[in-house]
């Protein structure tokens, strides 16, 4: 067994209107970060995973996606797994 | 007839919705690590909150409960299930209605009183009230503004399944009357089969003239009719 760390990017899907980015947006152009633009925020979801191979990671980090840490009705997620470093 | 009111961990309309309930029946606290719904429960109410602090999204970490096992299976059966505010985000996350409640489309957290429109009274949870009337309830919300892609909309709109849209005091729906930015102005629905509807206003805080209101009584009053008269099962 191998333990797999994940770093998860769950960000609304496109044409989901994002009042955060927006808001945040405004406060850029407040302060003068005129040339900044479509500001999108999301989530970043990190975790370990304890399994047999990578792919057997990979399956289960989606299915953990899919059923709670994102919502696919207006999110997508995209999982970037590594080895995890001998602690 | 007895309602069950289901407290999650940061749910704080909870007795509110109890005392509702009880001015049409009986009402018993259902607790979210209950893993059954007593058997004399005939309507389950998923109140408003917090519920696990709003962490990862409204409803997500609650949908999950232990008791939620027994609310698919009480749904499953045709069991009466209304979801208020938190409620309605739970039973979206839970797949038991379509669509989700994004953040307001105002940037900001809601709390107001609102006027629906009842587009359907030939329902468990309508069926007291008047065709025509206007009901004032309040909203408090940061994150009830229904979305579902178009198809699901169009399916909502053309099987009469969105039961409250937001208006003005005369009953007219105009984009103005939209506090959060819901798609065709939504403020509750019902499933296929009529026995779930969720809303992000809460009837329950206005169910007692007493505390200024009672407009929000007759979707309780509904619920014990149907129930007891044993229609739209």
């Amino acid at each position: 067994m191998k333990t797999y760390s994940a770093a998860v990017k769950v960000t609304l899907r496109k044409g989901i209107l994002d009042v955060q980015g927006k808001t945040v947006e405004q406060a850029l152009h407040a302060i003068e970060f005129t040339a900044i633009e479509r500001v999108r925020i999301g989530k970043f979801v990190e975790f370990d995973i304890t399994a047999e191979s990578e792919q057997e990671a990979k399956i289960m980090a989606e299915d953990a996606c899919r059923k709670l840490i994102a919502n696919p009705i207006m999110e997508d997620f995209s999982i970037t797994l590594s080895e995890r470093e001998q602690i | 007839m007895k309602f069950g009111v289901i407290t999650f961990p940061g749910s704080n309309c909870d007795h509110d919705a109890l005392w509702a309930a009880s001015h049409v029946g009986t009402s018993q606290t259902l607790w979210h690590k209950d893993e059954a719904i007593p058997s004399d429960v005939e309507c389950v109410i998923i109140p408003g909150g917090f519920s696990y602090g709003d962490y990862l999204r409204c409803g997500a970490v609650a949908r999950f409960s232990p008791i939620m096992k027994d609310v698919f299976r009480f749904a499953e059966r045709g069991g009466t299930i209304i979801g208020i505010c938190n409620g309605f985000q739970i039973l979206t996350e839970a797949g038991l209605l379509p669509g989700v409640l994004l953040r307001n489309d105002t940037m900001s957290f809601v709390c107001k009183d609102v006027y629906l429109k009842t587009e359907n009274c030939n329902t468990t949870f309508t069926n007291s009230i008047k065709p025509d009337s206007v009901l004032r309830v309040p909203i408090a919300h940061g994150e009830g503004n229904y979305y579902a892609e178009a198809e699901t909309i169009a399916r909502l709109e053309a099987e009469n399944r969105i039961i409250f849209r937001y208006a003005a005091p005369d009953g007219i729906v105009s984009r103005r009357a939209n506090p959060n930015g819901s798609i065709n102005n939504i403020a509750g629905i019902i499933n296929e089969r009529g026995n779930i509807l969720g809303m992000m206003p809460h009837p329950e805080r206005y169910s007692d003239a007493r505390l200024g209101c009672d407009d929000g009584l007759s979707v309780f009053a509904s619920i014990a009719r149907a129930l007891q008269q044993a229609v739209f099962r």
